[in-house]
């Protein structure tokens, strides 16, 4: 309910208004302008510089995407004119009759499937244990964040060198190396790109779970352990519906990762073996740079927008329902 | 929309969108030729990264500089970037192209011209065709575009040899100093030799990866050696399922299933790396592998193998050419004009040569060259090769062409399996169809 002192803590154009000589008639201009730039007009200031980078860094560019891939179009030196015609859905029935690019994305599932539950269960095992440890706690922390915040140039060298096929790996595997060996392999590549992602991002998502999870009130803990609930029981019960909202985020983090993976297919095969390791990003690169037809290439783009925003509010309704 | 949903789309698109962020274009300033009076003053130019050739570039900046206070010209070696031919690109797309880039690789240009970035030469200036051809000869036509115009100057030629470990060589029982590698049959002979003694983890080890510039370094020199200098595509259509063809895919798919070649990325510098750690027994490589391989392996060269055996007199190869562009976004194109010939006249070309080992393309390279190879023999194959070496076509898409090749050969040469006629047959009908 609304008071009258209320209001005027809340509105002085409208106080003063109450109070000034001309009571009764508040001043039209002074309400317009509260209307349009709020009750603090610094904070439109000061939210300015980073709205204006969202719209010419992100809004611009995605609006220019989507234009593009109605139309024929490619790059010009500035000044050239070329008619760029409007041809409606070409591009994409390009795009989709293309069996590279139906690859591409079969292989980011591949890739999806593996890389999004391992996260979640990794990330919450080792944040469990995290929690848990008493000593040398800094020390895991930095352990785990290392390979988040190490260039990927540099972590999948090392992962090149483990597994070639002269690598530590089969060398500790000798009869049971894959033949032809990770790098080469159509069916393993992109599980090992998965995993190695997997890998690499594992810290950031331990941290986010690590911060949940100590939040998590120990009543609750002790409330479950008396009415004799066990370990399990108390993390089935008390630890998992408590981390929910983060469990969300990572997957959702996940999700845009996936549609997002350029650098590993790029440094590790360049889309090979025989397009095992293609992703969408890759071929975004190869149509609308190497190939000069970024028509295509925003294309393929706007398709991967569309299934990665599917994709993510699907996986919103299924992580946020209550158990 | 609820938050959450809004937040997820936004989070969503913009994992996605950002890519496309990079490739903005614009629609205003110069044109493609530059016409009309041409300026002169200070100009700025990129070369390539290599140590030799900024050694060479900086030597002829200063001696130009030193004699132009007015039309001083700036030098830097190219962005860093995945490869010069994207950096070139978006430059050209974003109107800050310097006015020379001495490194324009030749299977570029046709996708630069059609973005309007290149300066058309022949109809700019009017010495540009005598002075060209005059320095180029013949060689020069092969760089003409599709309109008969030349829109990049031939510069240099890298004619591609087998170069071979001779440590390797002898570790295995062959003869280090006549390795006998004439046929295809020699190779794989020699290949397994070295398998069997373990004296390299692999006789040969070309990039891996499926980008399809590595189509250079493995399947189109061997391809020219074999078929007498035929290019990838010739008249719209692509030449790589004819006989000479098949034998040369058919090589390399044995070389990959009998594991003397890995399908692997190499974890290093996948061009010379290989061969440079002796980790692979052979290579192929440019006059330019000698400055990669001194001090790291005991090496020797010799000509491309070809099925049958060819004479090294008559052995095409791959020209490997880098030339020199004018772009359209120069302002003092009369400098850039006049400094391209400053860089290419008599003294300079002798020392490219001397400095990089690299040959200038022209016609008198045997008189220019004469004194040089008396003082270093071993560049002299390479100089009997230049007549001989093929560059990639002047076609439009061509890198589309050649991902088309690429993924092929990922699928049915790589892998050690597959049917290469029917596979390779698909790629040539899918390119030809690009072409038409």
């Amino acid at each position: 309910m609304t008071t009258l002192h209320d209001e005027d803590v809340r509105s002085p154009a409208r106080a003063t208004a109450t109070r000034g000589p001309r009571q009764g008639r508040p001043d039209p201009r002074g309400r317009r302008l509260q209307r349009w730039l709020g009750e603090h007009p610094l904070g439109l200031l000061l939210s300015t510089p980073y709205a204006a980078f969202v719209v010419v860094v992100f809004l611009v560019p995605f609006g220019f995407g989507v234009w593009m891939s109605f139309h024929d179009f490619f790059f010009t030196a500035p000044g050239v004119q070329v008619p760029h015609p409007f041809v409606g859905l070409e591009n994409f029935r390009q795009v989709l009759a293309d069996p590279v690019v139906r690859q591409a994305f079969g292989n980011l599932l591949v890739f999806g499937l593996i890389n999004i539950p391992l996260t979640v269960v990794l990330g919450l095992l080792l944040s469990s244990g995290l929690d848990a440890v008493v000593h040398w706690k800094g020390f895991f922390r930095v352990s785990y964040y290392i390979p988040y915040v190490t260039a990927s140039v540099a972590t999948l060298a090392v992962w090149i060198f483990m597994f070639n096929g002269g690598g530590v790996v089969n060398k500790l595997l000798g009869g049971l190396a894959p033949e032809p060996t990770w790098l080469a392999n159509p069916s393993l590549i992109m599980p090992l790109i998965a995993v190695y992602v997997t890998w690499k991002n594992l810290g950031f998502y331990v941290l986010l779970y690590l911060a949940a999870l100590q939040n998590v009130p120990k009543e609750l803990h002790e409330a479950a352990e008396m009415d004799g609930a066990g370990t399990w029981r108390r993390f089935r019960t008390v630890t998992l519906p408590a981390v929910r909202p983060v469990t969300s985020l990572v997957v959702l983090l996940c999700i845009i990762t996936t549609g997002q993976i350029f650098t590993e297919p790029y440094l590790l095969t360049g889309g090979g073996p025989n397009g095992a390791s293609m992703t969408p990003a890759l071929l975004m690169y190869q149509k609308g740079i190497q190939q000069g037809q970024p028509d295509i290439a925003a294309a393929i783009g706007l398709i991967l927008v569309i299934a990665v925003m599917a994709v993510s509010l699907a996986s919103r309704r299924l992580t946020e329902r209550k158990g | 929309m609820r938050r959450g949903a809004r937040m997820t789309a936004l989070a969503a698109t913009a994992a996605v969108v950002l890519p496309l962020a990079a490739c903005g274009s614009g629609d205003d300033g110069g044109s493609g030729d530059s016409g009309g009076d041409l300026a002169s003053g200070p100009i700025d130019i990129w070369y390539s990264t290599n140590e030799q050739e900024i050694a060479w570039g900086e030597q002829v900046v200063e001696a130009w500089n030193a004699d132009h206070p007015d039309e001083q010209v700036t030098a830097q070696a190219i962005p860093a970037g995945s490869s010069s031919e994207d950096v070139i690109a978006a430059s050209i797309t974003a109107g800050n192209t310097p006015c020379l880039v001495f490194n324009t690789a030749p299977a570029a240009v046709p996708a630069f011209q059609k973005q309007g970035g290149l300066v058309n030469l022949s109809t700019t200036f009017d010495d540009a065709e005598d002075y060209i051809t005059g320095r180029s000869g013949s060689a020069a036509d092969g760089f003409r575009s599709a309109d008969g115009d030349l829109y990049q100057i031939p510069w240099k030629t890298n004619p591609f040899m087998l170069y071979y470990n001779k440590d390797v060589f002898a570790a295995a029982g062959l003869d280090a100093e006549d390795p006998q590698l004439e046929t295809y049959d020699d190779v794989l002979a020699a290949a397994q030799a070295i398998k069997d003694a373990g004296a390299a983890d692999f006789a040969i080890y070309p990039p891996a990866t499926a980008d399809y510039t590595n189509v250079n370094f493995d399947f189109y020199p061997f391809f020219l050696a074999n078929s007498g200098g035929t290019q990838f595509i010739e008249d719209g259509k692509a030449t790589f399922t004819s006989d000479e063809g098949l034998e040369t895919l058919e090589f390399w798919q044995t070389l990959y299933a009998e594991g003397f070649s890995s399908a692997e990325a190499y974890s290093g510098d996948m061009w010379a790396g290989p061969f440079a750690d002796g980790v692979a027994a052979m290579g192929v490589a440019g006059p330019w592998g000698k400055a990669q391989f001194d001090g790291k392996v005991n090496y020797g060269v010799v000509p491309l193998p070809t099925a049958a055996g060819t004479a090294a007199d008559e052995t095409s190869t791959f020209a490997d050419s880098k030339n020199i562009g004018l772009y359209s976004s120069c302002k003092n194109q009369q400098t850039a004009w006049d400094f391209l010939k400053f860089a290419t006249n008599d003294e300079n070309d002798l020392a490219l040569l001397e400095v990089t080992g690299q040959f200038p393309t022209r016609t008198d390279v045997p008189e220019l060259a004469a004194d040089f190879l008396v003082d270093n023999a071993f560049f002299e194959p390479f100089a009997a090769a230049v007549p001989l070496a093929v560059d990639v076509p002047t076609v439009d898409g061509l890198a589309e062409k050649m991902q088309v090749f690429r993924d092929a050969w990922s699928d049915a040469v790589q892998s050690g399996s597959g049917d290469l006629e029917a596979t390779f047959g698909e790629a040539a009908t899918t390119i030809d169809g690009l072409s038409s």
